[in-house]
């Protein structure tokens, strides 16, 4: 007989429990301190990130279900958690000299951030449909606050409605699919609906699955719902949209790949047409319509929804090579992403930010260890090896060849090449171009941000094996 | 040492060089000057490194030889050094050329010197990389790493139209580079591996073979450069700076070639084959077109570029006749090329630094000032042509002959274009170099100095003495060539009789 009440085990969800309490002593500190709190609640924040990630790791790498089997931890679980709190701590780290300097320093931003990075590790770990919605909104809704965190400029509060607007459209979006999917399976739980759905399946849970597929692409600002992270990334302050570009991108991966390989894996052929095409219009307008952009940060935009594109290529597979291929790019896309960024806030002089491609010119020879390690992102963002971008490339691209989706690995490398040249031009600006007045000196969490980042893309060439390994097995993890 | 072995060393010591460069502080006099002196030194180490590893080469076989496997990537895709007959050749025309290239730059390269000493280092190993790997991703990632030292070297040191140039530069080979990526990742799921050598024993399906070919070819092709893919070669030439122009001329464009015999020949031999009329069109057309274009040129770099895709063409002629004589010609044009091109644009560059121009029109009546640069000028031209006594010739002979066994016609159309580089080589000689001196500009222009001498000498020693004694580069890749014909024959009898069997 069941006790009429069962206490769950705790034990998978101690990084999400740690971080949640965390955020609430940040509040109650936060709330005592004032404003006065200053630094010490990014130091505490960014603890809490660094004790939830050992946590992590801490883990289980088997699969264990708990919460009556709504919360799962594997392998893959564990690799993207841990991706996503490092792209949540680069995201604190970035922000640190900036908020203030700025003016807009309120305590409130870590503990957004950590709320945002809660909803993300249950994003990553929900088995079923109403957790992954819990999470989501947990997400979103912290993002829709911290997108308008400069409130009092015109273009931080624009991001942020737009964002939450077009972002509560997709959440209507998924919901509306999910409801369908349940409608027509029965249940909310993935392994249930992969029981289910199987062989011929009806045109009810089809619609369905295009609309969560729908949100799911706004999430990770994919082809055709993309249109608002141009503005949102343009219009936040640089360090949210370096975390907008780094940490809910990981989460919503993660997701994407746990709804369609752990919910439908039996019909792969079902929705393996939506993601090439998702993929496939992504990697093209990201490429050709960033070649127009002067703004470095919207230019950054495209590129994310370029590289999304790219990473979608793995998922199209519904293969084991193919997940590890998401896993892999995600990972050294996150390098890249946070390395462009602390560039990006580097460009400072006075009270000034800068945010033109044309504000970068001749910074080879102002800053020329700065200017190295933008073109080596840049080069990276290309695709060129021995840089760790090609390795990315190289493992969706693998997997694609190795599922027969050689139409798409051809159009894949490609729009790869067109994209290659705003990465060029990028570098043509820093190194062909005369120089302007040199920048402030870099604050030390920007330079941290940098150096890791940069030794990471640049050296991955010689030792590939780890990281390409451990995604392996997490990606197994998910068959 | 440390389990690294003499190919590793090849690769590393151009980065140490780099290294150290980039620890120099200042822009200052000396700093320039030490920095060019660690380059010259490094290229100098790395030259007799390379002399070392020809030492212990056996050129009696045709197994890969110093090899050395490192893991890498996974366990099926490694870090796998090896060089055989093809490559080691190759390597040293790399190592060699490379102290010239910084002699040339001595005094031309003006500002940000430690950068272009760097970038020169770096693309040394990229292209040592490209010869010496044994795994075809390997393989890719120095192909296409090479791209970025040579994008910044046009780009930053370049003429006035660099920014243009090095974009098609970049594009133009990396868009025919992707392609091979795909196919590289279409035989690793087919055989399982890429390791090069297990490769060479696997027999690729006919229909995979044709579409891999394809692939490859678009990438080579480009690389080579074949007519119709050429054209970023002349605008890439015309604004790189002189040395930028001898690497591109004497070592990028032999890694088409290079991959040709790698790859396309001993892997896909019945897509070769069945290609070979292709290549053979587009080979003839490179020659004869090419060299009718070099004609009409005002500029000198853009003359020989041309010229160069027309050499180029003798060799995709001489390795897709795919007999003895065409693929050790086409080798031995690959080498000779390399040397009398590169010291072509040494040539250019030795007036270009005085006149900053390339203007034929500008020139005319040096022989009146600079009787020494004349001479080498004249050599180092009728090597172009391929005089005999030169090593040009050799290498030409041996590629028309190839050919010649191989399709009548195809030899006879090629054998237009060597009277054709006679004239266009002749011509801008005449206009260069005889006639009066009545510019007022040339007037001051002064003959060679003591290190531009020591630039020339020994290019023009060898290049004459090859000419002479084709025999140590011949009998390099002699016995792989053997291998090659005799693995290519096997794989096409056993289609033919598999073919006959159908039937």
């Amino acid at each position: 007989m069941n006790p009429v009440l069962t206490i769950p085990d705790f034990a998978p969800v101690l990084p999400e429990i740690i971080l949640a309490a965390g955020a609430l002593v940040l509040v109650l500190f936060g709330a005592i301190r004032g404003e006065r709190s200053g630094e010490g609640m990014n130091i505490i924040a960014l603890a809490l990130l660094a004790v939830a990630f050992v946590a992590v790791l801490m883990l289980p790498s088997t699969r264990v279900e708990t919460m009556s089997g709504s919360f799962v931890v594997d392998g893959f679980a564990k690799f993207m958690k841990a991706l996503t709190l490092i792209a949540s701590a680069g995201g604190v780290i970035l922000s640190m000299d900036y908020m203030r300097r700025e003016g807009i320093y309120r305590f409130e931003y870590p503990i957004l951030i950590v709320l945002s990075t809660i909803g993300m590790m249950m994003v990553i770990s929900a088995n079923d449909l109403i957790a992954l919605y819990l999470g989501l909104e947990l997400l979103s809704l912290s993002s829709y606050v911290i997108a308008a965190f400069d409130r009092d400029n015109v273009r931080s509060t624009e991001a942020g409605l737009k964002y939450f607007v077009l972002g509560a459209l997709s959440s209507g979006m998924l919901l509306y699919g999910a409801s369908l999917v349940y409608g027509f399976t029965g249940n909310v739980s993935f392994p249930a609906i992969a029981g289910i759905l199987q062989g011929q399946v009806g045109v009810g849970a089809i619609v369905g699955i295009v609309f969560v597929a729908a949100g799911i692409a706004f999430k990770i600002s994919a082809v055709p719902f993309h249109m608002w992270t141009p503005d949102v990334y343009e219009g936040s302050p640089t360090p949210v949209t370096a975390f907008f570009a780094a940490a809910p991108k990981m989460a919503g991966m993660a997701m994407a790949t746990r709804v369609f390989i752990d919910a439908f894996p039996n019909i792969v052929g079902q929705w393996q047409q939506i993601i090439v095409f998702i993929s496939i219009a992504s990697m093209a307008l990201g490429s050709f319509a960033a070649i127009g952009q002067r703004n470095i940060k919207r230019l950054m935009a495209y590129s994310s929804i370029g590289n999304v594109g790219y990473a979608l290529i793995g998922l199209a597979t519904g293969t084991v090579e193919g997940v590890q291929g998401v896993v892999v790019y995600m990972a050294i896309y996150l390098a890249m992403t946070l390395g462009a960024f602390a560039v990006i806030l580097s460009m400072r002089r006075g009270n000034v930010m800068y945010e033109n491609v044309e504000d970068l010119s001749g910074l080879a020879r102002t800053h020329p260890v700065l200017a190295f390690c933008l073109a080596m992102m840049m080069f990276s963002l290309a695709g060129i090896p021995p840089l760790a971008g090609f390795f990315a490339k190289f493992a969706v691209f693998n997997a694609a060849i190795n599922a027969n989706l050689v139409a798409l690995a051809i159009i894949g490398v490609v729009t790869s090449v067109v994209g290659a040249y705003y990465y060029l031009r990028i570098v043509k600006v820093m190194y062909f171009d005369e120089p302007a007045a040199a920048y402030d000196a870099q604050p030390v969490g920007v330079k941290l941000v940098l150096g890791l980042s940069s030794i990471f893309v640049v050296l991955f060439g010689i030792v590939p094996a780890p990281l390409v390994a451990a995604a392996g097995a997490a990606a197994r993890s998910l068959f | 040492m440390f389990g690294f072995g003499i190919l590793s060393g090849l690769l590393i010591l151009p980065l140490v060089g780099a290294a150290f460069i980039l620890t120099l502080r200042g822009d200052s006099d000396a700093t320039r000057s030490n920095a060019r002196w660690a380059a010259l030194a490094t290229t100098l180490a790395t030259f007799v490194l390379s002399l070392v590893a020809w030492n212990r080469f056996d050129t009696a076989t045709a197994a890969f030889q110093l090899v050395e496997v490192h893991p890498w990537l996974a366990e099926t895709i490694k870090f796998k050094l090896g060089v055989d007959g093809f490559s080691m050749p190759l390597i040293l025309l790399t190592t060699f050329l490379m102290p010239f290239c910084i002699l040339a730059s001595w005094d031309s390269i003006g500002h940000r010197v430690k950068e272009y000493y760097v970038a020169f280092l770096v693309l040394e190993t990229t292209m040592i990389g490209v010869f010496c790997a044994l795994d075809l991703v390997l393989f890719y990632l120095f192909f296409e790493a090479g791209l970025i030292p040579m994008f910044l070297i046009i780009g930053i040191w370049g003429g006035k139209r660099r920014i243009y140039a090095s974009f098609k530069f970049f594009l133009y080979t990396l868009l025919g580079s992707v392609l091979m990526l795909l196919a590289i990742m279409a035989m690793f799921w087919q055989a399982g591996t890429t390791d090069i050598p297990t490769l060479l024993t696997f027999k690729f399906p006919y229909n995979l073979q044709i579409w891999l070919w394809l692939a490859f070819f678009a990438s080579f092709a480009v690389k080579m450069p074949m007519w119709p893919v050429h054209t970023w070669l002349p605008d890439a030439h015309v604004e790189a700076p002189t040395a930028g122009s001898v690497i591109l001329a004497g070592v990028l464009l032999k890694m088409g070639g290079y991959g040709f015999i790698r790859v396309s020949l001993p892997m896909f031999p019945d897509a070769s084959l069945y290609f070979s009329a292709f290549v053979f069109a587009l080979s003839v057309i490179a020659i004869v077109y090419t060299s009718l274009v070099a004609l009409m040129q005002e500029d000198i770099k853009k003359l020989i570029a041309y010229s160069s895709v027309a050499h180029m063409g003798f060799v995709t002629m001489g390795l897709f006749s795919m007999n003895e004589q065409g693929i050790q010609g086409a080798m031995f044009t690959m080498i000779s090329h390399g040397l009398i091109s590169g010291a072509l644009f040494l040539c250019v560059g030795v007036i270009y630094d005085r006149m900053h121009t390339r203007e034929i029109k500008a020139y005319g009546g040096l022989v009146n000032r600079m009787p020494l640069y004349a001479v080498v000028f004249l050599i180092l031209t009728m090597a172009n042509v391929a005089l005999p006594g030169t090593s040009g010739f050799i290498g030409e002979f041996l590629t028309l002959m190839g050919a010649f066994r191989s399709n009548t016609w195809v030899a006879f159309f090629a054998t237009t274009g060597v009277i054709l580089s006679a004239a266009y080589a002749l011509w801008l000689y005449r206009r260069v170099v005889y006639g009066e001196l009545d510019k007022p500009a040339l007037q001051t222009i002064k003959d060679l100095n003591r290190r531009e001498i020591i630039t020339f000498a020994p290019l023009i020693l060898l290049i004459i003495y090859y000419g002479v004694q084709p025999g140590p580069i011949l009998d390099a890749f002699a016995v792989p060539t053997d291998q090659l014909i005799q693995n290519m024959q096997a794989a096409l009898s056993t289609v033919k009789t598999a073919a006959v069997a159908a039937h």
